[in-house]
């Protein structure tokens, strides 16, 4: 199926094209709006992002594999970014990401419909450990009692990280 | 006269909502130094960051200045790009500064990229900083607005353009010419050193990428001079120091302090102290890439210079009797790096402590180079079991000489980066490997 962008979409890749000397730099920008629009980079969104930018789809391929935020497979509305990074393990932090697991039903690295669960490398807010970053939100001092209350906040308030795209 | 604690240069609008807006940062002094540097000439904006001996805030600690004089003079085309990719982990100072003063790291990019001529410049920005983005894009929109970037910059006919880039997703684009890879719309990869950025970078031109809190600096620099910059340093390391205290402090956070204070002044007056009642056993200096440090080491400043030589820090060894070769019969003690301090309690799990730091560099590694590639998830296979209490007999060894046979024979600095602390926590931390692995014989 070819997929399209909306007509939004087009017109910031469009201005984007204009701060460069080539088209090609944009392409982490498009594949951020791709992802945003199609909720995961499918061939054929990986083929519109070609398509937009006059790049071989094999090199937008190995641009969109690269990258830990870009997924091939479909995920859950929101992820949550759990961080076990040195500063977050001291105090803590695989006990929070076994809270996330419990509470949500999912292993790192799984989604359902509503959630992605990642274990996160440092999200450079150590001073604060542990720490999350929760759809576009950064949570701190996470303990696991709080676990259940942080995933209630954001399905009630969502902020999928599509928003800031 | 050194800067004291409390002085505050790069951190002085924190917690003031206000200075985000443009009018704010006006409101507060922002933008004046700017109509002053714009009078002065490219050259000698340099030569002023060179007296201030600035020295990098990014990790390396590499002189400021000097790298901006190494773009050729004839340069047709210039880029500047600001290294807002901080992921070091222990590090998080970059994101707090984009969030507090936007407009300072742009004003510090406009002086900075009028000295070395650079008309198309950008901030590459790591991409899960979502907010910061939001925050650092809608200053660089009023920037413009204001006529402070654009083709005629304050009507002086200086042409200064910036577009915030972001990443998503990859702590090797921190790495300079894996961070030009990606803005080019690349794999990021790093590249092949030379030709370095500065002769040959972005798009073939020559190009300076500089920290976060390397530019913030420059404005300050320029509206005082480099030698007032200078003198509030210590040694050859002119300004203050954002340290980044994370782990088991009573009061962790990320503080402006002055270069010449030590670990154990930061741990305890700034901090106050180990958390409950507990004793420092290991404390990272500068993120997870540096070598740490051991209680008996705490006294030494947290400067560039003194990190590097200060001889009441133990060489790091490859194994006992061998000392670790920095080349030229250098040793490697540790280094100031990205200002990220770690400090861990006497309770400790340190063979634990390495495996999660090397788990996070097999992770990262680019696959670029054999050593690297394989060697990382080598290291993290060893650590992990000698972590998990199912070490056997000799893996410390191994675990030394795969870490040696990783250092210096990789493109870029990951390589040392997880080579590094292996060797320093071994060095330090013997006992520690030995009792893990005897446990499980027992
Ligand atoms: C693996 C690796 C990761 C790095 N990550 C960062 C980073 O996140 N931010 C940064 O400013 N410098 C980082 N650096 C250092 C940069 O390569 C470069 O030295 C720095 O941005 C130069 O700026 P400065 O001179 O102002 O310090 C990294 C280096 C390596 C080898
Ligand atoms: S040292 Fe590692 S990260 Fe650096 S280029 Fe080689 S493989 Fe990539
Ligand atoms: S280690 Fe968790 S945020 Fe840095």
């Amino acid at each position: 199926m070819s997929l399209e962008f909306s007509a939004q979409a087009q017109q910031k890749i469009a201005a984007l094209c204009g701060r460069y000397p080539t088209k090609k730099p944009v392409v982490l920008a498009a594949l951020h709006l791709a992802q945003k629009e199609h909720g995961h980079l499918s061939d054929d969104a990986l083929r519109l992002v070609a398509r937009t930018l006059d790049l071989p789809y094999a090199h937008v391929y190995g641009v969109a594999t690269f990258y830990t935020m870009f997924r091939r497979e479909p995920g859950g509305a929101q992820t949550i970014r759990m961080c076990t990074n040195i500063s977050c393990m001291l105090r803590g932090g695989y006990e929070v990401l076994a809270a996330f697991e419990q509470r949500l039903g999912l292993k790192k690295g799984e989604s359902n419909a509503k959630f992605t669960l990642v274990e996160e490398e440092c999200i450079a807010a150590c001073d604060k450990a542990p720490c999350a970053l929760v759809g576009t939100k950064y949570v701190y001092d996470i303990t696991p009692a709080q676990v259940g209350d942080i995933v209630a906040e954001l399905e009630r308030d969502p902020h999928p990280e599509g928003e800031v795209v | 006269m050194p800067a004291s604690v409390g002085s505050h240069l790069v951190t002085q609008r924190f917690g003031d909502e206000k200075a985000r807006t443009l009018a704010g940062y006006e409101a507060t002094g922002g933008y004046s130094v700017l109509r002053k540097a714009l009078s002065m000439r490219p050259e000698d904006i340099t030569n002023e960051v060179k007296a201030s001996n600035l020295r990098g805030r990014g990790g390396a600690g590499f002189a400021t200045g000097v790298k901006w004089g190494f773009v050729p003079k004839d340069a047709k085309e210039v880029h500047l790009v600001c290294n807002a990719d901080e992921s070091e982990p222990g590090t998080c100072k970059d994101r707090l500064l984009i969030w507090w003063d936007p407009h300072l790291l742009i004003e510090g990019m406009i002086i900075a990229a009028h000295a070395l001529k650079a008309k198309h410049n950008y901030i590459y920005i790591r991409g899960e900083m979502m907010r910061e983005y939001q925050v650092l894009d809608a200053a660089v929109k009023e920037a413009y607005a204001r006529g402070y970037l654009g083709d005629n910059v304050l009507g002086t006919g200086i042409a200064v353009h910036l577009t915030v880039h972001r990443g998503a997703g990859a702590y090797i684009c921190g790495e300079e010419t894996a961070l030009l890879n990606s803005l080019e719309g690349l794999r990021g990869q790093p590249r092949l050193k030379p030709p370095f950025p500065a002769v040959k970078g972005l798009f073939g031109n020559p190009t300076i990428v500089n920290n976060v809190e390397t530019l913030m600096n420059v404005p300050f620099i320029v509206d005082k001079g480099g030698a007032w910059f200078n003198e509030l340093g210590m040694g050859r390391s002119g300004g203050t120091r954002i340290v980044c205290v994370s782990g088991h402090v009573n009061k962790p956070g990320v503080f402006e302090l002055p270069m010449g204070i030590t670990f154990t002044q930061i741990i305890n007056d700034i901090c106050g102290g180990v958390w409950k009642g507990r004793k420092a056993k290991a404390v990272i200096p500068g993120g997870v890439s540096m070598p740490p440090l051991d209680a008996s080491e705490l006294d030494v400043p947290c400067e560039f210079d003194a990190l590097q030589t200060d001889e009441r820090i133990k060489p790091v060894m490859v194994r006992p009797g061998q000392q670790f070769d920095l080349g030229g019969g250098r040793a490697l003690r540790t280094m100031a790096g990205s200002g990220g301090i770690v400090v861990m309690d006497d309770q400790t799990d340190i063979p634990r402590a390495l495996w999660r730091i090397l788990k996070f560099f097999a992770h990262e590694s680019c696959g670029q180079c054999t050593p690297c590639r394989e060697g990382t998830g080598w290291l993290e296979k060893v650590a992990r079991r000698v972590g998990h209490g199912e070490g056997k007999e000799g893996d410390i060894d191994l675990m030394a000489s795969i870490a040696h046979g990783i250092a210096g024979n990789t493109i870029c600095a990951l390589g040392d980066a997880a080579a590094w602390p292996t060797l320093g926590f071994l060095t330090k931390f013997r006992e520690d490997f030995e009792a893990a692995i005897k446990r499980r014989a027992a």
